[in-house]
């Protein structure tokens, strides 16, 4: 099937642009431009200066890269009212990858953090007064060719057209972005090579250039394709993964009849290629299956103008676009130009504050959106810089998803050779990467190999999906993506059947594990602050707490175990790894008593899962595991087997009975062998990912980083009764909570439960499908499985009732209970009853207080 | 250039559009070229040294895979066999493939590795005339060889062994195509004058000692050569097999046969064959070194070579037309007794020949100017080389190959693909006028070009697809292949001739390893 998209622009008069952003009124009246550069005239001039202007000895912001990152942080800075910015660019403004690329601002992308940055960079470039949603409209095929003359539509079924795209001229922008910033008082200083970011005690403290050295407060690395190299090039290194790839456009002369400028940007997803108007021709590239990666060995090259052209890797992408356009077969070559992009592992940009390092701040890796993401991404990292967090969460794109595992050149290298074929590839659910992995692993890798497992990465570490049985085999790799019901659903199901009759094994080492101790009770006391939760519990219970933001959101969801009296086990996310140390460290005084340390290397964690667990457990350490001796939620230190020294927590992340084994890693092989060997009689197996997904979102849990972000509170989630309020302690984030509690929550975590979903023939809702109530768009899904025990599908999703006046309005039992509920995938509309908790039934094996699951503020209104 | 069905084949034959190669040119009157006559020994080839390019006339067209199939009939590949996970030989291994144009095929090839003695032989033979010679020389060239390389002691037991009728210990090891196969009838014949051979050799040695490569290459061409001219003459009971010595005698063959000892490379070269070395040069590009010379009239030495031999008042007339006696090509070759028996041997031997021979005017014929028989000599002339690691590749090839293909221009093909590296200059378009349709054709065309290397799994198969067809860009056209492939069996040889290659290939570790061990 051939599906192409004609997305519609308008080309800016680049001549209009830097008056336009020169003149936005968004800076106080009466601040006098200063600075270097304060008109685009002088912007010209200084070009030309041979007696560069001394630098100053110290400001508050550097800033290093003149692209269009670079100017659009230092202008949103400005505009925010910093004063005292300096921006480095080593050649000249917007001569990297800004200078060549090819101009589209297209405001559809995969995710919405990402459409919302584009869209907001789309209307600053046209200084729009307020941000436009997304217009997209389903267009037949005579108007594709009435909208565009040259495309052939005889193979395509459909098209979409975005009339909000538009196209600009990345070198004006540029242009303006640094005149704008000038005028708000940024100094911008060209020829200046940053050699070297200086640090104290963990705080950026000056930037070491080739003219001289600057004290500042704060570091911005804009450096694009170099900003891996210049994270390197600081006291404590700073991981940036990103890497190069080569990317080709084509330039024509142009055509008989020029094309207007005003033409829709074409974009063929299955040809890999975007064509847009270019002086009369057009400017034709793409995305090919075999990029090219390029800077692997590092700064070698300075000069990326003078890149070659490679007309034997452009083949394809010029076949595709003559097929789509065959009347430009006639048409000349002007150019094909070499234009690097920076990619990143996962084809998100990097943003944010970086782990460890305080006042070092990194914008860069856009995958070859530079310009899309520009503006809204400047204003993203401005806004952080000036509020301590962006005004949306931009988790997806925080440079502490990645820590320094995946720095490596060897990796990069490979996985971006990986994801710059993706931007035009057709996002399946649960995609895996199929480079850059088998690099953190359990020591039960290879038995579980041997065994069947099927792998997915998460930060670097395999963690089975699920097992195949012998003699069964999975459909190829490319058979088995599908929006559909997938390959492996009997696998799956057989597994989650086990969990719930017998007892499963699931090795689960990739979380990510801290421990806390101190010499009195100051890591109580850090963890009463941090923890919504009351952590004042006797040693060796388990408590189950979010870590807050100050606005009451999740920045991590944890299982906190009180293992000593002043010594705590937490227990996190896998891809908390880095978030949630940068975190804690953050709030910890700098008091040498008090001791933090990452011990997710020393442990294999084993979940034995089902109603069986505790015979299997029993058998294996002559210990009653039975909930009278061993109540839920407690953790104690015992033998399993020969070995010595496991801890044992009474607790799933599904919601089923069973117990957590926390393994010092010599170990794991033993008792993963003697858990097995005793199992048998109980019919143990293994399971995986696949299944333990399946059992915790029938049973309604939220996970942290698809359910849950720094936006979403306890309250919103239905997890009030995980909230110290009958406590006085101030934790962090607890007057946000309390007025919310007053106000009520404005959205709320509802479980949607599909009707009329027929598992076999319809497509399946993966997350991010809409759903409806009586017929209104009230929110999005953000997770869903198949539930085996119900037979349906279980979506996870947020709802919120729709605005009055203009104020969020407060969510009720009634807008949950009565309503009719619709969850819309890929167009069809599906009924679905919403609920607030999980279905009783499901937990006839183990009982919990009901009320806690209440809302109680519900029942206060 | 359109052949009616029913062109006048002798007008053909009689103008000197189509010079005849190697053809004895027969009595056109008595002789029909069809191949349904019954089997004369001068067959109906019509060499043609300047082959028409694009035939036009039944253009078939040919898929991709039919072509394939055609061209990969007869691919052969051996690799030698690792010990210990390493191969010791100098030689990895090698590629062997050919495409008739005659119908049978003349050209014949043999590759075997000595068992008694150490090596391997290869070799690529060319018949004219028919195929009998060249099969007889594919069968039996190597044992000879193999004997004359043999120590007196091993000669001794064999002859012990077979006098007191034990088994013996096999002297080569074959590496055949199932299409490669052995005349069953003649063996008892072949292996007795062989027996013969090496009693001789017995006598001719003493304990200790052994024939050098090159005196043993030199000492078993002549030997098979005139035992080939023996056998003819003496005739055999079985009438078959008088028939089939008298085939083989009658017609003609040449030889290029290869001897590889560790870095040791010996080249034996009778007639036009080539044997021509790939050697890689520090830059990584190839060229080519020639290690034999052809025996024809474009070598000024053979042609004062055989004007010496032969009294003066031949001068004009013994190389006419660039050809021996105005006939033949080649001016060394196996067989071809009407150039090396006098007149009355050959009549008497004719006379007392199978009735067969009778009808066949071919044989009867005897060249004009034929004063001081023998004209022509199966002695080869023998190249020594030493290897060196940057030889990367032998091709053995027979002259089908070098007529299509300049010895520069083959060698880069095979070290391309042998190293899949493809030398080509990256495209630029500077200042020229090119619209987006002509360089998405040039593109093309070069993919093509680069994904024709993926398609053959056998170096010669993929030389030959260049040979057969090459455009006049020198880019391999699936239009010139599928034209060149589909002609009818009467037409192909109009276009181009049998082609036979052996590319063996050389291990470069053990060949820079021999050659220090040696030199220090």
């Amino acid at each position: 099937m051939h599906c192409s998209c004609v997305w519609s622009s308008r080309a800016l008069s680049p001549a209009l642009l830097p008056r336009l952003l020169s003149h936005a009124g968004c800076w106080a009246p009466g601040t006098k431009p200063r600075g270097i550069w304060s008109s685009p005239r002088r912007l010209a001039s200084a070009v030309e200066t041979t007696q560069p202007i001394p630098l100053p000895s110290q400001a508050r912001v550097v800033i290093c890269g003149g692209g269009i990152v670079g100017t659009s942080v230092a202008y949103h800075l400005a505009k925010l009212g910093w004063t005292e910015i300096v921006l480095l660019e080593q050649g000249r403004l917007g001569a990297g990858t800004t200078r060549l690329c090819a101009g589209i601002v297209s405001v559809a992308k995969p995710i919405s953090i990402e459409c919302k940055m584009a869209d907001y960079s789309n209307s600053l470039y046209e200084h729009l007064e307020e941000e436009t949603g997304v217009k997209t409209a389903q267009y037949s095929l005579s108007e594709v060719s009435k909208l565009h003359p040259l495309v052939n539509i005889h193979d395509l079924v459909g098209a979409l057209h975005l009339p909000g795209d538009a196209v600009v001229s990345p070198p004006d922008v540029n242009h303006a972005l640094a005149t704008a910033a000038a005028g708000h008082g940024v100094q911008i200083h060209e020829r200046t090579t940053v050699n070297h970011v200086m640090m104290e005690k963990g705080h950026v403290t000056a930037v070491e250039t080739d003219r001289g050295a600057i004290e500042c407060e704060y570091f911005v690395n804009c450096a694009g394709q170099w900003a891996y190299e210049l994270g390197q090039a600081s006291e404590t290194k700073v991981s940036v993964p990103l890497h190069g790839c080569e990317h080709f456009y084509l330039l024509s002369k142009p055509l008989p009849e020029p094309l207007q400028p005003s033409t829709p940007v074409v974009m063929d997803m299955d040809g890999r290629i975007y064509v847009r108007a270019w002086q009369g021709g057009v400017l034709s590239g793409g995305f090919e299956k075999n990029p090219k990666p390029i800077f692997t060995e590092g700064r070698n090259q300075l000069e990326i103008q003078t890149m070659q052209e490679d007309w034997d890797h452009f083949e394809p992408m010029l076949s595709a676009l003559l097929r789509r356009m065959p009347e430009l077969e006639v048409c000349e070559i002007q150019q094909l130009v070499n234009c690097p992009e920076s990619f990143t592992p996962d084809m998100r940009c990097l943003m944010g504050e970086t782990p460890g390092v305080h006042g070092y701040f990194v914008l860069a890796g856009m995958n070859a959106s530079g310009l899309a993401f520009a503006g809204g991404a400047g204003k993203y990292l401005a806004e952080w810089m000036t509020y301590g967090y962006p005004t949306a969460n931009v988790w997806p794109l925080d440079i502490k998803r990645f820590g320094n595992l995946q720095s490596s050149r060897t990796f990069l290298r490979h996985r971006v050779m990986e994801v710059m074929p993706l931007l035009y590839n057709l996002k399946v659910p649960r995609w895996d990467f199929q480079t850059g992995r088998q690099l953190r692993t359990s020591p039960l890798y290879d038995r579980l190999d041997t065994q069947g497992a099927r792998w997915m990465e998460k930060h670097g570490f395999e963690r089975a999906k699920y097992f195949i049985p012998a003699g069964k085999d999975l459909l190829s790799l490319d058979a088995s993506k599908t929006f559909y019901k997938p390959d492996w659903f009997d696998i799956v199901g057989a597994e989650v059947k086990c969990c719930k009759e017998a007892v499963c094994v699931i090795d689960m080492s990739s979380f990510t594990k801290f421990e806390l101790t101190s010499t009195d009770d100051q890591a109580l006391a850090l963890l009463q602050h941090l923890c919504a939760n009351d952590l004042d519990v006797p040693v060796g219970h388990i408590v189950h707490t979010g870590m807050l933001n100050e606005r009451g959101g999740y920045e991590n969801d944890c299982s906190v175990v009180r293992v000593k009296k002043n010594s705590f086990f937490i227990i996190s996310p896998t891809d908390q790894q880095v978030h949630c140390w940068s975190w804690l460290k953050k709030h910890m005084p700098d008091d040498p008593q008090l001791h933090l340390e990452d011990v997710s290397w020393k442990y294999t964690a084993l979940n034995l899962i089902g109603p069986r667990a505790m015979d299997v457990l029993g058998e294996l350490s002559y210990v009653s595991m039975t909930p009278e001796h061993f109540p839920s939620l407690f953790c104690k230190e015992m033998s399993v087997g020969y070995a010595n020294g496991i801890r044992v927590m009474s607790m799933t992340h599904t919601g089923e009975p069973g117990f957590m084994l926390y393994i010092p890693i010599e170990y794991a092989l033993h008792v993963y062998n003697e858990v097995m060997s005793v199992g048998q009689k109980y019919g143990i197996r293994n399971a995986g990912y696949y299944a333990l997904r399946s059992l915790r979102i029938e049973k309604f849990f939220a996970f942290w980083g698809q359910d849950l972000d720094p936006f979403t509170t306890p309250l919103e989630c239905g997890r009030e009764f995980r909230v110290k309020f009958d406590t006085d302690i101030d934790f962090l984030g607890r007057a946000s909570l309390l007025h919310q509690r007053q106000e009520g929550v404005s959205r709320r975590f509802i479980m949607l439960v599909l009707e009329d979903h027929d598992t076999e023939l319809d497509l399946w809702p993966w997350w991010g499908e809409p759903i409806y109530r009586n017929g209104e768009l009230c929110g999005t899904t953000t997770s869903s499985a198949y539930s085996y025990t119900l037979e349906r599908h279980v979506c996870l999703g947020f709802v919120s009732p729709p605005s009055l006046d203009g104020s969020p309005a407060a969510v009720t039992p009634d807008f949950i209970n009565r309503g009719d509920y619709e969850v819309d995938i890929a167009g069809q509309r599906y009924p679905a009853k919403a609920k607030l908790y999980p279905f009783s039934s499901l937990f006839a094996q183990q009982r919990r207080r009901k009320d806690e699951m209440e809302l109680s503020n519900f029942q206060g209104k | 250039c359109n052949l009616p069905q029913s062109f006048p084949l002798a007008k053909l034959w009689g103008s000197s559009l189509f010079p005849c190669q190697r053809q004895l040119p027969c009595c056109p009157t008595s002789h029909r070229p069809t191949s349904s006559q019954p089997h004369p020994i001068w067959p109906t080839a019509m060499p043609v040294r300047g082959y028409r390019r694009s035939p036009d006339l039944h253009s078939y067209n040919l898929t991709p895979p039919q072509v394939n199939s055609i061209l990969k009939a007869n691919e052969y590949s051996f690799k030698v066999p690792e010990f210990d996970g390493k191969n010791v030989s100098s030689v990895m291994g090698f590629d062997s493939n050919q495409l008739p144009a005659n119908a049978p095929i003349e050209d014949r090839r043999s590759a075997a590795t000595c068992l008694q003695t150490r090596g391997m032989l290869l070799g690529v033979f060319d018949g004219h005339a028919g195929c009998a010679c060249a099969q007889a020389l594919s069968e039996r060239l190597f044992y000879y060889v193999a004997m004359s390389l043999m120590p007196h002691e091993t000669l001794c037991e064999l002859e012990a062994a077979v006098e007191a009728g034990r088994p013996l210990s096999p002297i080569l090891q074959w590496h055949k195509h199932p299409n490669d196969y052995f005349t069953r009838e003649a063996q008892t014949m072949y292996f007795n004058s062989l027996r013969t051979y090496w009693q001789e050799l017995i006598d001719l040695s003493s304990p200790g000692e052994s024939l050098g490569p090159r005196e043993a290459l030199l000492s078993a061409f002549k030997r098979l050569d005139s035992d080939l001219s023996l056998e003819a003459q003496v005739g055999d009971a079985n009438s078959f097999l008088h028939y089939w010595v008298l085939r083989v005698a009658f017609s003609g063959a040449t030889a290029c046969v290869a001897h590889i000892d560790g870095s040791d490379l010996y080249v034996a070269n009778t007639g036009d064959g080539r044997a021509v070395l790939g050697v890689q040069e520090e830059d990584g590009s190839f060229s080519a070194h020639t290690l034999s010379n052809d025996h024809n009239a474009q070598n000024e030495n053979e042609v004062a070579r055989i004007q010496g031999e032969h009294p003066p008042s031949e001068k004009k007339t013994v190389v006419r037309q660039d050809r021996l006696l105005g006939l033949l090509m080649p001016f060394r070759a196996f067989g071809d007794v009407k150039f090396k028996w006098s007149i009355d041997l050959q009549r008497g031997v004719l006379e007392s020949g199978p009735d067969q021979l009778h009808d066949n005017e071919h044989t009867k014929f005897i060249p004009p100017n034929y004063h001081t028989p023998p004209y022509l000599t199966a002695e080869p002339e023998i190249t020594h080389h030493r290897l060196r690691p940057q030889d990367r590749f032998l091709v053995l090839g027979t002259d089908g190959l070098w007529e299509t293909l300049h010895r520069q221009e083959v060698v880069r093909i095979v070290g391309e693909y042998l190293t899949g590296v493809h030398q080509r200059q990256p495209l630029t378009v500077g200042g020229y006028h090119v619209t987006l349709g002509q360089m998405q054709g040039l593109l093309a065309e070069r993919k093509a070009r680069a994904s024709l290397a993926f398609q053959d799994q056998n170096a010669a198969t993929h030389l030959i697809r260049h040979a057969v067809g090459n455009n006049e860009f020198g880019a391999v056209d699936h239009e010139t292949l599928s034209k060149m492939l589909s002609l009818p069996e009467e037409l192909a040889r109009m276009y181009r001739d049998d082609i036979t290659i052996i590319i063996t290939q050389f291990n470069p570790h053990v060949v820079g390893h021999q050659r220090q061990g040696g030199e220090s």
